[in-house]
């Protein structure tokens, strides 16, 4: 017979281990909140009502080619680093007051996903796309 | 094709107010009641008000964008009757919500954003690459997912109740889109509460 204490550890350790899961960011679950919250306005490799995302992890704002920035980011000197990308997704008009974005995830988490997410784009089409997310 | 979008005969939308209001005539019905009431808007803009133009006009590009989707879906001989009626009035109401956007925007001062020409959204939509109904559905089907949550995103940025509920009101419309292509699809509805929006 399974004792009570050895269930409560049991579900202790599952829960750890789930949460633990959850707390690593996770590039598939970025691509599949890009998929439902960036998509109207973003695509990775083609300039729409916002920039091309391929390539954004590290690069100046403002330097995607051929998309007209605002001119607050186009002036900025903002470099998308992981930090700076978590930082605009909460709150892009304090990263570039100005900026016509105006949109943010309210999740810390998801956020990290999507950051995740954004750092396989910076991968050459080559090689795999299966990136380890970028802490 | 030509029958189904009935855009400004020139192309694009004219910077100046007041060809906007000749070719525009009378506002539909759908512009008018989100324009009501929003006179005190019009006088001056605010740091808060120009922020809330920049977000109405990033809208209306997504409205545009849409308009040109559904253009092209009409226009690629893939779709169907009766999908295509469908897709052709969801098109209308996009009309409808840039006609509104672009009212609203010149009402504040602003000036809206211009649509692009036809070929440039079949390049940035990709439209090449439908090669059935099902695709130009899933198309329409992600781009109004996107901007149901887009409009909902948004909601707490503007400054203005009035204009957070219009946001509201453009996000039912493509939510009720939404739902309609991903039935036409075959696939499930969202199986949790509240999946919109998050």
């Amino acid at each position: 017979m399974i004792s009570c204490d050895f269930l409560r550890a049991f579900a202790l350790v599952t829960l750890a281990a789930s949460a633990q899961a959850q707390s690593v960011p996770s590039a598939e679950r970025g691509r599949a909140l890009y998929e439902s919250r960036c998509v109207a306005c973003h695509s990775v490799d083609t300039n729409r009502v916002g920039p091309a995302h391929q390539g954004v992890f590290g690069r100046k704002a403002g330097s995607a080619p051929d998309y007209a920035y605002s001119k607050a980011v186009a002036s900025s000197n903002v470099v998308w680093t992981r930090a700076n990308l978590l930082a605009w997704l909460a709150g892009p008009e304090a990263v570039v007051p100005g900026q016509a974005m105006n949109y943010s995830l309210g999740e810390a988490a998801e956020r990290e996903d999507v950051v995740a997410y954004l750092a396989t784009l910076s991968i050459s089409k080559t090689s795999n796309a299966k990136t380890t997310a970028v802490r | 094709m030509s029958s189904i979008i009935q855009t400004f005969t020139t192309p694009g939308i004219a910077a100046s107010r007041r060809a906007f209001m000749g070719r525009t005539g009378t506002l539909s019905a759908v512009a008018v009641a989100m324009l009501a009431g929003k006179d005190a808007l019009a006088q001056g803009m605010s740091g808060d008000m120009s922020k809330d133009v920049g977000i109405l006009n990033v809208a209306l590009g997504l409205e545009h964008e849409a308009i040109n989707a559904y253009q092209l879906g009409a226009g690629s001989g893939l779709l169907q009757k009766p999908v295509l009626d469908i897709a052709v009035q969801f098109q209308s109401h996009h009309k409808a919500h840039r006609d509104a956007l672009i009212a609203t925007i010149m009402k504040m001062g602003g000036t809206p954003v211009m649509e692009k020409k036809l070929d440039d959204y079949a390049k940035a939509l990709k439209a090449d690459t439908l090669k059935n109904q099902g695709d130009v559905l899933d198309l329409a089907a992600r781009l109004e997912l996107g901007a149901t949550n887009a409009y909902l995103g948004v909601i707490p940025a503007f400054g203005s109740k009035d204009l957070a509920k219009v946001a509201a009101r453009l996000a039912a419309d493509e939510t009720m889109h939404y739902t309609v292509l991903t039935s036409a699809l075959g696939r499930p509805l969202p199986v949790g509460a509240l999946s919109f929006g998050a």
